[in-house]
């Protein structure tokens, strides 16, 4: 996926960083909680919630079982309104294309609108290397980019930074991409949201090729949809002579009419707004109003190999809301970065690992990156059983089993390093299912009470490092049971 | 009706209290309950870390424990739910790979019967008082598998504010997970700390001398947390405050 995240350290390592950092943890704390608060309360203004998340459930699942009729459907309607439609099958193909697509404009700049699909592929990076600088225009983008760090959350990729940090990136990094951030900023949200337009509008007035992302694609029309609070998506989308287009193939709607759900559950869960403040669609090309060449990249990476899996599949149903991360106690604690990806929080835990494999020690440990308490599932607006996939997808890491990667059927191997853990299991399946020897056991730890440590050696000190352990009582409650037989010969 | 009571194997080593307190409360009911000895462990740490054909061995002996009884009452909401929410998965996943309805249908029967205790009690029992005394300040945590997939709802509250004496005081937080999360409690310990933590400090700011759940594996998350954090406070299964009387009140 993104080369950005490449050598990422498992996820328990990542996160006892942010876990250590009381600040960072403040900041997301408040943040999350004030959204998820607010969610609740747009949420529960609508009394058919119920009904809109089953429709939209609904209408994904039916465009992900036919989408290769939907596929081919959208090249119809863009070719017709006199777009251009590319394929690509993973990241490397995709950069390619866009590059090449630049290249041929003769333009060395590009203008970016928020799209999570061209940070998968890293796309900055492999046109940096060809030459070509793509500058972010989201504000929370802008201040990553400038700030040569990582988005850490689907909807505010700068949710990780106080006004203080982005006042001083805003200070020191402006000047080296264009407009300088003007004399003597302070960091109140008036003057650095005008520093940013300031030095943004001129490079919406100076760039001829701009690059999107999208929100949802209309098969029936070939339109294009944008849903954005701050309006640089619409100066990206309309004034460059060239817009070329990357989206993932599972962000397609059959018909018009399907937006109606989507654009009522989508603000709702993500900034708890009834409605996003803009909303942008194109259609192709218009004459002389907008861009006058259209080119929609559709990308793979990974997604029909998802779509393959059974139980997997419905995490291509998320609509990139981030209710998720939102109300994920894990997320909280662990911040965004600790995920490896451009998708954090627990729709990351589900679907870097389906897109990107579970080969290595990030997207092997992030099946394992939840408690499982399930409310992510409860708040997610296409009922994603985020929780269910988790399980299923532990099971690759410990177990193998059979699966598709890029295209082909194959049986994975268990990741490494579970071989103790999974003696562990068998052995206690094995005690469990032999009741005398389950009470040998119990008894004996009853007997030796005395001698347990309070503290564990091994995987173990993980959990007695902070936690102290309950001691082990003298009877077992089979042993009174058949003493006592219930406790009816009196003795309680 | 024939009542069986699935202690749960974390209860029945660890906690055999808790399942001394739902004899002792099913039988002031009026509800005879057996305890089948050859019970183990329901197979939700292993289903739940990825060990789902470890796992089907522990569902069918369950099963074969069980199915004869008309009522299956466990004090743990996560094992309830792993039951009624997990088994039926286990047969359709089963059927899914070839393997035909038989484990189906030797789970079929079980799942509809099993139950929470505290939806045995408001639910089969009809009641909500049950003749409980117990002069504390309590706080109440919902567990996530309770919460979210059982739907227990506000059962537990009703039992509780029916008990005399009791004071019951809002938990800040309460629908936020504990950090336990099984073996995520090892796997991601600094995580998994850093929840039980907050969930401790927002139960000592309610000033309560109790805080009860029903789930013991919650509660040796959040007690563990408890005594290293030295509050004062004490974890308590719900079962046992539901059993005490004013004899045996302490
Ligand atoms: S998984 Fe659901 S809740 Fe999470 S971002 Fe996607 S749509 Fe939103």
């Amino acid at each position: 996926m993104s080369g950005t995240f490449v050598g990422m350290p498992a996820f328990p390592v990542a996160a006892r960083q942010a876990v250590g950092n009381e600040t960072l943890r403040g900041n997301l704390r408040h943040a999350t909680h004030t959204i998820r608060d607010k969610r609740a309360r747009a949420v529960a203004e609508l009394d058919d919630w119920a009904a809109l998340r089953e429709a939209g459930k609904q209408i994904k699942d039916h465009t992900l079982r036919h989408l290769d009729r939907y596929l081919v459907q959208v090249e119809e309607a863009v070719t017709a309104a006199g777009g251009t439609v590319h394929w690509a099958a993973d990241a490397d193909e995709a950069n390619e294309i866009v590059a090449r697509l630049v290249e041929e404009t003769g333009e060395s700049e590009v203008v970016k609108v928020k799209s999570m699909a061209t940070q998968e592929i890293a796309l900055n990076e492999a046109l940096e290397a060809r030459g070509i600088h793509a500058y972010e225009t989201d504000l929370a983008e802008l201040i990553v980019q400038l700030g040569k760090d990582r988005p850490s959350h689907i909807l505010v990729p700068a949710i990780h930074r106080n006004r203080g940090e982005i006042r001083d990136i805003f200070r020191s990094e402006m000047s080296e991409w264009g407009r300088p951030a003007p004399e003597g900023l302070t960091d109140t949200p008036a003057e650095l949201a005008e520093a940013a337009r300031l030095h943004l509008r001129e490079k919406f007035l100076r760039a001829k090729v701009g690059i999107s992302g999208a929100n949802f694609v209309v098969a029936e029309t070939g339109t294009l949809v944008v849903v954005e609070s701050e309006g640089n998506g619409r100066m990206c989308l309309t004034l460059p002579e060239t817009l070329i287009s990357v989206v993932g193939i599972e962000k397609i709607v059959p018909r018009w009419q399907d937006l109606e759900v989507f654009l009522q559950t989508l603000p709702r869960s993500s900034t708890a707004e009834r409605m996003n403040p803009y909303t942008s669609m194109w259609t192709g090309t218009t004459g002389e109003d907008g861009p006058r060449t259209f080119h929609l990249v559709l990308l793979d990476n990974g997604r029909t190999d998802t779509l393959a899996d059974e139980v997997g599949r419905q995490a291509l149903r998320c609509i990139r809301c981030s209710a998720c991360l939102n109300v994920c106690p894990v997320y909280e604690r662990a911040g965004g970065h600790a995920y490896g990806s451009v998708y954090p929080g627990p729709i990351g835990a589900i679907l870097s690992p389906q897109l990107r494999g579970t080969k290595s020690e990030i997207d092997a440990s992030l099946p394992y990156a939840s408690s499982l308490c399930g409310a992510c599932y409860e708040v997610c607006p296409v009922a994603i059983d985020i929780p269910e996939v988790l399980v299923h997808l532990r099971e690759r890491v410990v177990q193998g089993g059979p699966a598709v990667r890029g295209g082909n059927r194959v049986v994975l191997k268990p990741a490494k390093g579970h071989a103790a853990e999974r003696a562990a299991m068998r052995a206690a399946q094995w005690a469990f299912t032999h009741p005398g020897a389950l009470r040998t056991g119990q008894r004996l730890a009853s007997r030796t009470r005395r001698l347990h440590p309070r503290t564990l050696p091994g995987p173990g000190r993980a959990w007695s490092g902070t936690r102290d352990l309950p001691a082990v009582p003298a009877e077992p409650f089979r042993d009174w049971w058949q003493r006592t037989r219930g406790g009816k010969d009196g003795a309680k | 009706m024939r009542v069986a009571l699935f202690l749960t194997c974390v209860n029945d080593t660890l906690y055999p209290e808790t399942g001394r307190a739902v004899v002792r409360l099913l039988t002031r009911l009026g509800v005879e309950v057996d305890f089948p000895m050859a019970q183990t462990c329901c197979g939700q740490a292993h289903y739940n870390t990825g060990y789902r054909h470890e796992a089907e061995p522990l569902a069918r002996h369950f099963a074969d424990v069980f199915t004869d009884y008309d009522a299956i009452v466990t004090p743990s909401g996560s094992c309830g739910a792993m039951v009624r929410e997990l088994y039926p998965r286990m047969g359709e996943r089963a059927r899914a790979e070839g393997r035909g309805d038989t484990l189906a249908a030797v789970l079929a029967p079980v799942v509809p019967k099993t139950y929470e205790l505290t939806e045995f009690l408001v639910d089969v029992l009809g009641v909500t008082d049950v003749g409980a005394y117990y002069p504390h300040t309590v706080t109440y945590h919902p567990t996530c598998h309770g919460l979210r997939s059982l739907g227990l709802g506000d059962r537990p509250r009703r039992l509780l504010e029916a008990v005399k004496g009791l004071e019951l005081v809002e938990l800040p937080g309460a629908e936020e997970c504990c950090g336990f999360g099984g073996t995520f409690a090892v796997k991601n310990s600094d995580v998994s700390a850093a929840m039980g933590a907050d969930k401790v400090r927002n139960a000592e700011s309610t000033g309560a001398d109790v805080l009860c759940a029903a789930d013991n594996s919650c509660l040796m998350h959040i007690g563990g947390t408890m005594t290293r954090l030295r509050t004062g406070m004490r974890p308590v299964h719900i079962a046992e405050i539901l059993a005490s009387t004013g004899e045996a009140a302490v």
